[in-house]
């Protein structure tokens, strides 16, 4: 805990003072499952970005561009509810092999 | 200081204009015997057009609590009060209160909590409430009732403080009993409390806060640290708000009340309108030669220790009254007053009398009895008497 | 508006615009986020600035942990059973400090509280009805994952009978909780000049469209959103969409609205599915689905979602045109 904020470094009242502190916690370490977009098949109907619970669909000028991997959990909402399938669930370890 | 009005006012009708005067934006309020009458002045102020706050009329005592804690978020200036039950159904909400550090102040009518159920008159109510971060005053009469509620809203409020604060008036007893009050004018009073600065507000919306969050192993105890600090700091801040209000008021507040006290050498202990029996019973003893006395506290959280150390060392006898009993334990306000006394050099007799639950009477010959017992050196520090009990 | 989606993408697209925020710890796939995230676009998008009150809940524990918050909205959680309470304390204080002309701003403020079935049906009925009686201005959305999750799926008066349950397990001898889901709906719906309505995940148009109409509805309204536990209701992180739209094709989950008492049904499936196949598809009903007594508990509950639909029918039919006032 040496890095934490002594009691007297604090806002006080159990405040958050600032807005979305959380986007510093990273929740992309958790995923199992990977979703891979094939921008091909993608028709941008935005279901996939309605619905990710994460915020983790890219999107730019109304058009999917990517997954943010900072912080996909992996759900495989994403792929469940795409109307045309192009989302592919993968094994994170399948990566984790493609790195080394 | 100017021109005041004196009015026969109950204590309920002098805090309620106290609370008309401050002018909350929002007042959240649900009715209990005996604070009843405190709400429904008010509620006639505002249908009347002599106050333009917002009342939320709830459903329940833990509702207006929740909803005052809601609007102070908002950085609103809100106001509740309540008794006894009332205030056993808030529990849960005036330890967040404290603990969001929000100015809230409420009047309590102190009335004994359950069960059976009673509505008169004991100080169960807030005493079950004094860990909970909350400032607790306590008042001798309607005046005082009034003067500390507007103290204490600036105390509230102060930017070194940030708590809220509970202003118990003795249920009836204060709250029903008509007496002559000095009034402020309203203007003053205004000017007095000034307009609240909140430090985080909800409807900030260009800056959002998080109110609430979960605070877990790694910053909540930090979190209460500042809380006691904040209860520190009273010490500092209080001074100097009684001081301002003398300026306006000519009454002088302090921790505690000292009366005879600079030759006595046995001394009475107590909170509320009991104080004003002992004074009357001091006053007896002293034409009778006895070297009495009386320690009234004003202030019972924070805790003012060094004052009644101050007051209380090299006495030879000091005796406590408490009006609520700590089952298995020692009386709430004698547990502080033995404490204090811990490091005094030379020890006095102490003795804790317990009296008056769910309203019974307290009578000068009581008093006389307790006094008597300190004379004749007839207290026991870890025994336990009693009041106007059938033994 | 009609729910333009790709316009809501182009809108949000910094989606810490949003409300809710990446970084909360949620389960993976859990629906609590999607109920928020889609309430919250559609107050932005029609103008509103919005303040949120949470109930003690998975939503709020698991996106406010100090010193991590998801929200990019002003935010006040209080306790479990009174955010609807804390709520129109909020709400009052911006009447309030409007009119002493102490709050300058001309973009208006909408309140929005968010609560989990224990803190709505349960712990936190009393608090609703009392500000949804006093004819405060906010939108309160359950989010419904039928148990108590956030201390480890304990029965709630929300979870449905034979749902499997830490405090209403399927035992030996007993087939889990007998008791069927409260209607809270109409509970609320009972109470004079609101708006009260279902929604769910898996029809995200009809629930935006819900919150929009919420939003602008003069005075207090109330959309109960089925939001599955994935976690608890024993179906894969993926399949929280999905079950939704099942339980609205099995007349588990009707979708309709009261404005004013006037019923309408939202949707209105053209084929029905049955019950026993929502059950099947979640892990909470395995162990009744076991049990040899395990088809007189379906029939009930077909039984039940059969008359259910067939009332609302009649309800849409009779209130037609009758506003209560
Ligand atoms: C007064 C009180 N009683 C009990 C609890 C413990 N508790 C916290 S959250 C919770 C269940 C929440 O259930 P629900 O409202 O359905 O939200 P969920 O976690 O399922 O999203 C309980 C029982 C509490 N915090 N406060
Ligand atoms: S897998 Fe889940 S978290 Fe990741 S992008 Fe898809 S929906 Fe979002
Ligand atoms: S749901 Fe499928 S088609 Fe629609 S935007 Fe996402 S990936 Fe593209
Ligand atoms: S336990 Fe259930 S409701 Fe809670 S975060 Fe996980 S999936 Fe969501
Ligand atoms: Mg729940």
């Amino acid at each position: 805990m040496a890095d934490l904020k002594k009691w007297h470094e604090l806002p006080i009242g159990g405040v958050i003072d600032k807005p979305a502190t959380a986007l510093a916690y990273k929740t992309g370490s958790w995923r199992v499952m990977r979703p891979i977009w094939h921008e091909d098949k993608c028709t941008s109907c935005m279901m996939c970005w309605l619905h990710c619970p994460d915020n983790s669909i890219v999107v730019k000028g109304g058009k999917m561009t990517g997954i943010d991997y900072e912080y996909c959990k992996g759900c495989g909402v994403c792929a469940s509810v795409c109307p045309v399938k192009a989302i592919d669930m993968e094994p994170e370890t399948k990566f984790l092999e493609e790195a080394e | 200081m100017v021109e005041t009005k004196k009015l026969a006012l109950t204590g309920a009708e002098a805090v309620a204009n106290a609370m008309r005067q401050i002018a909350p934006d929002v007042v959240a309020a649900y009715p209990i015997t005996p604070q009843t009458p405190i709400v429904e002045y008010f509620s006639k102020f505002v249908a009347d057009g002599l106050v333009d706050t917002e009342l939320i009329p709830v459903e329940s005592e833990h509702s207006a609590m929740s909803a005052v804690v809601g609007a102070a978020a908002a950085g609103a200036r809100a106001m509740t009060a309540t008794s006894a039950n009332g205030l056993a159904l808030m529990h849960e909400i005036v330890y967040i209160a404290a603990s969001l550090r929000l100015p809230i102040v409420m009047p309590v009518v102190n009335r004994a909590l359950s069960g059976p159920i009673n509505i008169h008159c004991d100080h169960s109510d807030t005493m079950a409430e004094r860990d909970s971060g909350w400032v607790q005053f306590f008042v001798e009469n309607a005046q005082e009732a009034y003067d500390l509620t507007l103290i204490g809203l600036k105390l509230a409020e102060h930017p070194d403080v940030q708590l809220p604060v509970m202003v118990n008036q003795d249920g009836f007893i204060i709250s029903h009993g008509v007496e002559p009050v000095e009034l402020l004018p309203d203007d003053m009073v205004r000017s007095f409390v000034g307009e609240r600065e909140p430090v985080y507000s909800l409807l900030d919306v260009e800056n959002p806060v998080t109110f609430g969050p979960l605070d877990l192993y790694d910053y909540y105890f930090e979190h209460k640290r500042q809380q006691i600090a904040a209860m520190e700091k009273v010490f500092e801040v209080f001074p100097k708000v009684v001081e301002e209000f003398e300026k306006i008021s000519g009454r002088r507040y302090a921790c505690v009340e000292a009366y005879r006290l600079d030759d006595a050498e046995h001394v009475m202990v107590a909170l509320g309108s009991t104080c004003g029996t002992i004074k009357d019973v001091v006053d007896e003893l002293r034409e009778e030669g006895k070297k009495v006395g009386l320690l009234k506290l004003w202030m019972f959280r924070p805790f003012p220790k060094e004052q009644v150390q101050r007051y209380l060392y090299g006495r030879k006898s000091v005796v406590v009254l408490d009006r609520s009993a700590s089952f298995g334990a020692e009386a709430p306000l004698y547990a502080e007053i033995k404490s204090a006394l811990y490091e005094s050099p030379t020890k006095p007799l102490i003795g804790s009398y317990i009296y008056g639950l769910g309203g019974r009477e307290i009578l000068p010959r009581h008093i006389r009895q307790a006094f008597e017992a300190a004379i004749n050196g007839d207290l026991l520090a870890d025994g336990q008497g009693y009041l106007g009990l059938r033994e | 508006m009609a729910v333009n989606l790709k316009q809501l993408a182009v809108e949000f697209e910094d989606p810490n615009k949003i409300g809710i925020t990446s970084g909360h710890r949620l389960c993976p796939g859990c629906a609590a986020p999607m109920t928020a995230k889609m309430a919250l676009m559609v107050a932005k998008h029609l103008g509103y600035d919005v303040v949120v009150g949470l109930a003690t809940g998975c939503l709020e524990v698991s996106t406010t942990i100090f010193p991590y918050s998801a929200w990019s909205v002003p935010y006040i959680h209080n306790a479990f059973e009174n955010v609807a309470a804390t709520i129109s304390g909020v709400e009052t204080a911006y009447r309030a400090l409007k009119k002493r002309g102490k709050l300058k701003r001309e973009k208006p403020i909408k309140f929005i509280a968010f609560g989990g079935d224990g803190g709505t049906y349960d712990i936190g009925l009393q608090a609703l009805s009392g500000a949804v009686e006093r004819g405060h201005d906010f939108l309160y959305i359950l989010y419904d994952n039928e148990g108590y999750m956030n201390t480890g799926n304990q029965r709630s008066g929300s979870t449905p009978p034979g749902s499997y349950t830490t405090t209403a397990p399927v035992g030996k001898k007993l087939p889990g909780k007998p008791q069927l889901k409260k209607n809270i709906v109409e509970i609320v719906a009972a109470h004079e000049n609101v708006y009260a309505a279902t929604a769910t995940v898996g029809e995200p148009i009809d629930y935006m469209n819900k919150v929009e109409k919420a939003l602008n509805f003069e005075g207090p309204s109330f959309i109960a959103v089925l939001s599955p536990c994935v976690r608890f209701w024993r179906i894969p992180n993926d399949a929280a969409v999905s079950i939704t739209k099942l339980a609205v094709q099995s007349k588990y989950w009707p979708l309709y609205e009261v404005e004013k008492g006037v019923y309408r049904i939202t949707k209105k499936p053209r084929s029905f599915k049955p019950i026993r196949d929502f059950l099947e598809q979640q892990g909470r009903f395995r162990a009744l689905l076991s049990r040899p007594d395990a088809d007189k508990v379906i029939s009930m509950l077909q039984d039940y979602v059969d008359k259910r639909w067939e009332r609302l029918l009649a309800l849409e039919e009779a209130t037609k045109d009758k506003p209560a006032r």
